[in-house]
C-alpha cells in the first residue's frame, strides 16, 4: 500500500505492523509524532500506549512489557535517550528485546530542537553503563526508516538485546511516499522461552529476570556479549557503497547527511572529479570492510561528513583507514542541516587542496 | 496430628539471610502466606527493588523480575498492562520508594495502576550501610547524619501513606507496624485486602509496613522493636488512610 507519510509516523506505523503492542514515552521534540500517533493507533491494534511521567519511567515500563513477551518500544531524542540509558542497560542485562528510537537533535545538554547527528558516540559506544553494545540502524529516507523499524524487532528478539533506530529530526519531520509492510502479530510461541508471561492455568517452573548476577556468571554473560558483537560484524552489517569503483576520494556519511553528500558527489563527478561515497546503514556494527578494503593505491583522501562538530564517526573511520590516506572532515552542528552548496564547496576545496599538496 | 503452622509454599525452604531480628523476613512471610491463602502461588509476579528487600530474589519461589532503583512501579505498570490477570506486586524499601523512585510511585498511584505496592519503611538505607533515608526520623543517627537528622538541613521524614492518600485513584492505602504481634496480624489482613482488591481489578493498592534495621540502628533486635514503639510508630501513625467503597 503506497502512502504519503511523515518519518516519525512511518516509524510508528511500521512498528505496529511489526507486531509492536506496547509503547511508553515522554514528550520531547522532534519525535512527538511517534507517541501522538501511537496514542490512538496502538489501542486500535489491541496494544497499550502509556505517556510516562518521565523517560526514566517510560523505558522501565517497556522493560516490564518486554518481560511479558510483548513486542515493545519507546522513542525519544538525545536528552531523553540519556535518561533512558539506565533502563536500556537493564534491558541488555536481563536480555530483553525492544526497539529504542532516537530522533536526534542538537547537543550537548538541552542543545537545540533542530536536526543533528550529535548522538553517534552515544549510539555506537555506550547507550548506558556497564559495557553492553546494541545494533544501531541509521535510515536515510522515510521508506528506509519504516523498513528498519519493521525488522528491528526480529533482530532484538533473535539477539535478546534492545535495538536502536537513530534518525535525525529532519527524517522524522519530512514526508515521503512509501510502501508500508504487512501487518503481523507478536509471535507469542517464540517469546515463551524467556518471557515471564504465564497464561491462566499454565503450569511451568517459576522464572526470574534479574539484572544482578554472581560474578562468574556475569563474566560469562559478558563473554557472550563479545561473541554477539563479532556475529553482528560478520553477518549483519548494512552499508550503501556509491560510485566507489574508480573513486580517488571517498566521502563517508549516514542518515540525512548522506543524501546531501550524494548530491555533492554527483555534482563533482559532473566536473570530472573521481569521488564516491560510503553510507553506513548500521552504525553498529560499523561497515569496517567498506573502508578497510578500499584500494589505497588509488584513494587519495577520505572525507567524513556529519551533522556533528567535532566529528564523531571519524574515530571509527580512522581505525579502518589506518593511516593509508588522509581523513578530512566537514560538518555542521547545533541543529544546522547540511546544504547542497555547503557540502559541494567544502568537498571541492578538500580535493583541490589535496591535489595542490600532491603537486608540491 | 494436624499441621497448623508451616513455612508458606511461596518461600524457598532455606534459612533467611536477613540480619537477626530484621522484620523484612516477617514482611515477606506475611506476603507469602496471603499469596498462598488466595491460591496465587503460580499467578503472583514479584517485582524486586534495589536494597535489602532485593534479597527476596533468594527466597521467593514464584516468578520475579528485578527493577532498577526506584523503578519498580514503572516496571509493574508495563507488566500489569500487558498481563492484567497476574497478581503483580512490588516490594520496595524507603530509599527506593520515597527518594529515587518518588516520581514512579506517585505517578503509578495517580494513574490508578491496578497492582499493589508493599512499602517496607525502616528509616534507613540498609544494604548500603545505614545512610540517611527520606524516612529517617528527626534526630535519628545515620552514617550520613552522624549527629542525628537535623530538620534545618534535611527537612522532615516523608509520610508516604498521607501523600498517596491525597490522590483520587488509589483504592486502598494503609500503614501497619510490624513491631508487635497485633501489628503483624493487622498487616496480614491489610495485605490480603490489597491483593483481593487487585484481583477484583479495583485499582491501585498501597500497604506500608513499618520495619526495623537493628544492624544499622546499632540496636539489639528487641531494642529496635522498643525504638519503633516509642519513635517510629508515633511519627508514622498506623491506620487505613484511604479505602474506596
Amino acid at each position: 500500500m503506497s502512502v504519503f507519510m511523515k518519518g516519525n509516523e512511518a516509524i510508528a506505523e511500521a512498528a505496529v505492523r511489526a507486531g509492536c503492542r506496547f509503547f511508553a514515552g515522554y514528550p520531547i521534540t522532534p519525535q512527538n509524532e511517534i507517541p501522538e500517533y501511537l496514542s490512538w493507533r496502538l489501542p486500535e491494534a489491541g496494544g497499550t500506549f502509556i505517556q510516562g511521567e518521565s523517560e526514566v519511567a517510560s523505558i522501565n515500563m517497556v522493560y516490564g512489557a518486554a518481560a511479558m513477551g510483548v513486542r515493545a518500544m519507546t522513542s525519544s531524542s538525545g536528552p531523553g535517550i540519556s535518561l533512558k540509558s539506565e533502563g536500556i542497560s537493564y534491558m541488555s542485562s536481563t536480555k530483553l528485546p525492544a526497539l529504542i528510537v532516537n530522533i536526534s537533535r542538537g547537543g550537548p545538554g538541552l542543545g537545540s530542537i533542530q536536526p543533528a547527528q550529535s548522538d553517534y558516540l552515544q549510539a555506537t559506544k555506550a547507550l548506558g553503563h556497564g559495557g553492553f553494545r546494541m545494533m544501531a540502524f541509521a535510515p536515510a529516507s522515510v521508506q528506509e526508516a519504516a523498513d528498519l523499524a519493521y525488522i528491528s524487532f526480529d533482530y532484538a528478539e533473535r539477539d535478546r538485546n534492545p535495538v536502536l533506530l537513530i534518525a535525525d529530526g529532519c527524517l522524522g519531520a519530512i514526508m515521503e511516499k512509501i510502501e508500508l509492510p504487512p501487518m503481523k502479530e507478536t509471535d507469542e510461541e517464540a517469546t515463551k522461552k524467556w518471557s515471564l508471561s504465564r497464561q491462566p492455568g499454565e503450569k511451568r517452573a517459576a522464572r526470574a529476570l534479574t539484572p544482578i548476577y554472581p560474578e562468574l556468571l556475569l563474566e560469562n554473560e559478558n563473554k557472550m556479549r563479545g561473541v554477539l558483537t563479532k556475529q553482528w560484524e560478520a553477518n549483519d552489517v548494512m552499508v550503501e557503497e556509491f560510485l566507489l569503483e574508480d573513486a580517488e576520494y571517498v566521502a563517508v556519511a549516514y542518515g540525512i547527511a548522506a543524501r546531501v553528500v550524494k548530491e555533492a558527489v554527483l555534482a563533482l563527478r559532473a566536473e570530472g572529479h573521481k569521488i564516491g561515497a560510503i553510507r553506513p546503514i548500521t552504525l553498529f556494527p560499523f561497515p569496517k570492510n567498506s573502508l578497510r578494503n578500499l584500494d589505497y593505491g588509488r584513494v587519495k583522501g577520505i572525507i567524513d561528513i556529519e551533522m556533528a562538530l567535532p566529528a564523531q564517526m571519524r574515530d571509527d573511520i580512522e581505525l579502518e583507514v589506518r593511516g593509508r590516506a588522509p581523513v578530512h572532515e566537514y560538518g555542521r552542528s547545533g541543529g544546522i542541516l547540511l546544504d547542497d552548496e555547503g557540502v559541494y564547496t567544502a568537498v571541492r576545496k578538500i580535493i583541490e587542496n589535496s591535489q595542490l599538496s600532491t603537486l608540491n | 496430628m494436624d499441621k497448623t503452622y508451616k513455612r508458606p509454599d511461596a518461600i524457598m525452604p532455606i534459612p533467611s539471610g536477613f540480619c537477626p531480628g530484621c522484620l523484612h523476613a516477617t514482611a515477606i512471610k506475611l506476603i507469602a502466606e496471603v499469596v498462598g491463602e488466595l491460591g496465587q502461588n503460580d499467578n503472583a509476579l514479584h517485582v524486586l527493588p534495589v536494597g535489602c528487600s532485593a534479597l527476596n530474589l533468594l527466597y521467593w519461589k514464584g516468578d520475579m523480575i528485578g527493577a532498577a532503583h526506584g523503578r519498580a512501579p514503572a516496571v509493574a505498570t508495563g507488566i500489569k498492562r500487558c498481563r492484567p490477570e497476574r497478581l503483580v506486586f512490588a516490594y520496595q524499601g524507603d530509599g527506593d520508594l520515597a527518594a529515587i523512585g518518588l516520581a514512579e510511585i506517585i505517578a503509578a498511584a495517580a494513574r490508578g495502576e491496578k497492582f499493589t505496592v508493599i512499602f517496607a519503611n525502616n528509616s534507613t538505607y540498609g544494604m548500603t550501610g545505614g545512610q540517611m533515608a527520606p524516612t529517617t526520623l528527626i534526630g535519628q543517627k545515620s552514617t550520613t547524619s552522624v549527629y542525628g537528622r537535623d530538620v534545618a538541613d534535611t527537612g522532615y521524614p516523608m509520610k508516604m501513606c498521607e501523600l498517596i492518600s491525597t490522590l483520587e485513584a488509589p483504592v486502598y492505602v494503609a500503614r501497619f507496624a510490624l513491631n508487635t504481634p497485633k501489628g503483624i496480624n493487622s498487616a496480614k489482613k491489610g495485605i490480603k485486602k490489597a491483593f483481593e482488591l487487585q484481583l477484583a481489578g479495583a485499582g491501585f493498592t498501597f500497604v506500608e509496613l513499618l520495619t526495623n534495621c537493628p544492624t544499622n540502628w546499632r540496636l539489639s533486635p528487641l531494642g529496635s522493636l522498643d525504638y519503633m514503639e516509642s519513635n517510629t510508630v508515633p511519627y508514622f501513625k498506623p491506620g487505613v488512610y484511604k479505602e474506596a467503597v
